[in-house]
């Protein structure tokens, strides 16, 4: 399914990001509930009922759209936080929910059968037999793909499955298949999977050595790293390791993924909306990057060449882009 | 089969040999398989390539001998499929497997697309965490499900849930599996790119030891794969895990003497051998290796709880 129109998602881990983001030019955000039923679950971050309500009235109001992200992995001991998120987000009237179980999606295709349901990148939904798979049981109307398709392979998925995509455009880089690594949950015990949070902020700890910064997570050195080096956030795919007596960014640089040059190839690959990652994020950083996009996918949408001035780096992860899996020869 | 005669009044409990992960060469795979169907005591083997479809070609010459050996051995044969599908060689390649007409187990959401409701096995890399989950493959003809590594006791005694599906499998002993990507880490490390990588993931057979800045051992580098550095051992665990409802117990290949791992996990579920006896012997036979059982006890994966409660 090809669109002409570029859709801009973005996020909002409070009711003031989500204001910032559509003052700022977004035409969907999404948003989470307070608890390990999103995949970002960290402190002071995401909404109460009150304010998911409040925060789709301004949307609504605003011709915008709220999707609701209810993307983890029910525990079996107890799933009914998830099925307990569905309801509400039918209850507050988002426009969508963005889902990854397969037993949380049979629920609201049961339960909610009206409430628009979209596949979340935690479905790590790769291929289009898979997609077609969530198509055919749970009527999805649009995935979210994995950060590890090219744009070629987007572009022969587009063509294949008849629904709409959505691709990340700006943010974090995830080189893992997401929601099946246990990367995290093997270091601290806690799952960004069911737990909905990767490498917790009360599992990190930096301590000084020398001339040098050593940052953890649980009892693990993840990196250390001068006063000026870049240095990402220390998530276990993020972090230095020792290989063959070498030490290396084993999986990722710190580094942030920025497609802001390649807009019109994305376009032709007939994507339907581009995600901007970072929730966890300020509302500054939200402001910035998307009224950066949105001049981007006005002037991209008036056929006219893309002038704006690509000003994201300074906010990007470790202060440097990439295109990450969308550039021939990431792998 | 004589073994199951002297516990038949407690539930049945199966063998199985996971897919080898590693990018063995197609000889060492074929002797192991075949030793495997002369010896072992497995019950039920799990043959083809998870890891990287680039493998794959390596394998396709040995297989039909291989699954016969086993079979003629008494042995259920099931054929393992990609944890990561991206391009369409993959996808034929998942009905090419299908096709072939042995059990599948699926390890890609695809699989179940191209299955379409035959019986198959799910795999341990799509994630069924609780009991909808568990309900929906069920019904969709999931004949057994091998859970996430990640699940810990308490999940896999509600989803193991005696009665309600007929055959739960926990992986008890191995490099543990942590996540799979498109990205070829294991290129990185030789300093080549995964499309000209020379196969360089066939010189650690049993995988490349990575470790932190300050020198301690932490995973294990294979392919596109990232896996624990300890073996997962659950032999303390295996009675409980057995009243739990789980009747397939997963050990997965190392480079090591599987004939006698799989023995010592036997005798365990047998009785004739105690856990820390057992243990003892294990530990003969994976050198300098930690081992680790953190997940199943609701800590970080890489953790040994020595007390095993």
């Amino acid at each position: 399914m090809t669109s002409s129109y570029l859709e801009l998602v973005c996020p909002a881990g409070t009711l003031a990001s989500l204001h910032a983001a559509i003052d700022a030019g977004a035409d969907t955000v999404y948003c989470g509930f307070q608890d390990c039923t999103n995949a970002r679950n960290y402190p002071g971050l995401n909404f109460d009922m009150e304010e998911m309500v409040e925060g789709i009235q301004y949307a609504h109001d605003h011709g915008k759209k709220v999707l609701i992200a209810i993307n983890t992995f029910p525990r079996a001991e107890d799933e009914k936080p998830w099925h307990t998120a569905v309801d509400k987000a039918a209850a507050a009237g988002a426009d969508a929910v963005i889902l990854a179980d397969i037993g949380v999606l049979n629920y609201a295709t049961q339960h909610h059968p009206n409430l628009r349901r979209h596949l979340s990148v935690q479905a790590s939904a790769s291929n289009s037999l898979s997609i077609q798979f969530y198509q055919k049981n749970f009527d999805i109307k649009r995935v979210v793909l994995p950060r590890v398709l090219s744009i070629t392979d987007i572009s022969t998925i587009v063509k294949d499955i008849g629904i709409e995509t959505e691709v990340f455009a700006f943010g974090s880089v995830g080189p893992m298949s997401e929601g099946r690594c246990f990367l995290s949950s093997y270091m601290t015990g806690l799952s960004p999977t069911s737990d909905g949070a990767c490498a917790p902020a009360s599992q990190v700890t930096y301590k000084q050595v020398g001339n040098c910064t050593k940052s953890c997570l649980g009892n693990i050195t993840l990196n250390q790293f001068y006063k000026n080096e870049p240095a990402a956030y220390p998530t276990p795919c993020k972090g230095r390791y020792i290989t063959n007596g070498q030490s290396s960014y084993l999986f990722e640089e710190p580094i942030g993924l920025n497609v802001i040059n390649i807009l019109p190839l994305l376009k032709a690959a007939g994507v339907t909306a581009l995600k901007i990652e970072g929730r966890q994020r300020s509302r500054a950083y939200v402001s910035q990057v998307v009224s950066t996009f949105r001049r981007a996918l006005d002037d991209l949408a008036k056929g006219a060449k893309i002038t704006v001035a690509n000003d994201l780096k300074s906010i990007a992860e470790g202060g440097r882009e990439t295109l990450g899996a969308y550039k021939k020869g990431w792998k | 089969m004589s073994k199951t005669k002297s516990n038949i009044k407690r539930p049945l409990s199966y063998l199985t040999l996971g897919p080898i992960l590693f990018n063995w060469e197609a000889d060492k795979r074929r002797d192991f398989y075949f030793r495997i169907a002369d010896e072992s005591v497995f019950d039920c083997v799990y043959l083809g390539e998870v890891v990287c479809s680039k493998r794959e070609p390596f394998f396709e010459n040995d297989l039909p001998g291989i699954v016969d050996r086993l079979r003629a051995a008494g042995k259920s044969v099931v054929m393992s499929t990609l944890a990561l599908v991206t391009s369409e060689q993959e996808m034929d390649l998942i009905q090419k497997n299908v096709e072939a007409g042995l059990m599948i187990e699926a390890n890609d959401v695809a699989c179940l697309q191209v299955l379409a409701g035959m019986p198959h096995i799910i795999g341990p890399y799509i994630n069924i965490f609780n009991k909808s989950s568990r309900d929906f493959v069920v019904h969709q003809n999931a004949t057994r499900i091998v859970l996430p590594v990640e699940m810990n006791a308490q999940g896999i005694s509600v989803v193991a849930e005696r009665g309600k599906v007929s055959e739960i499998e926990v992986m008890v002993f191995g490099r543990q599996p942590l996540s799979v990507a498109m990205r070829c880490y294991h290129a990185r490390s030789y300093g080549v790119n995964k499309d000209s990588c020379q196969y360089v993931c066939g010189f650690d057979p049993n995988g490349l030891a990575a470790e932190t800045l300050d020198g301690q051992s932490i995973l294990t580098v294979n392919g596109t794969q990232t896996m624990s550095h300890g073996y997962v051992v659950l032999i303390h665990e295996l009675e409980r895990l057995l009243s739990m409802g789980v009747s397939h117990f997963r050990l997965s290949p190392q480079n090591i003497d599987m004939v006698e791992v799989a023995y010592i996990y036997r005798q365990v579920l047998d009785k004739k051998l105690g856990s820390d006896e057992a243990v003892a012997k294990l530990r003969c036979l994976t050198n300098s290796i930690p081992y680790i059982n953190g997940f199943l006890y609701a800590r970080e994966g890489l953790a040994w709880n020595e007390n095993h409660t």
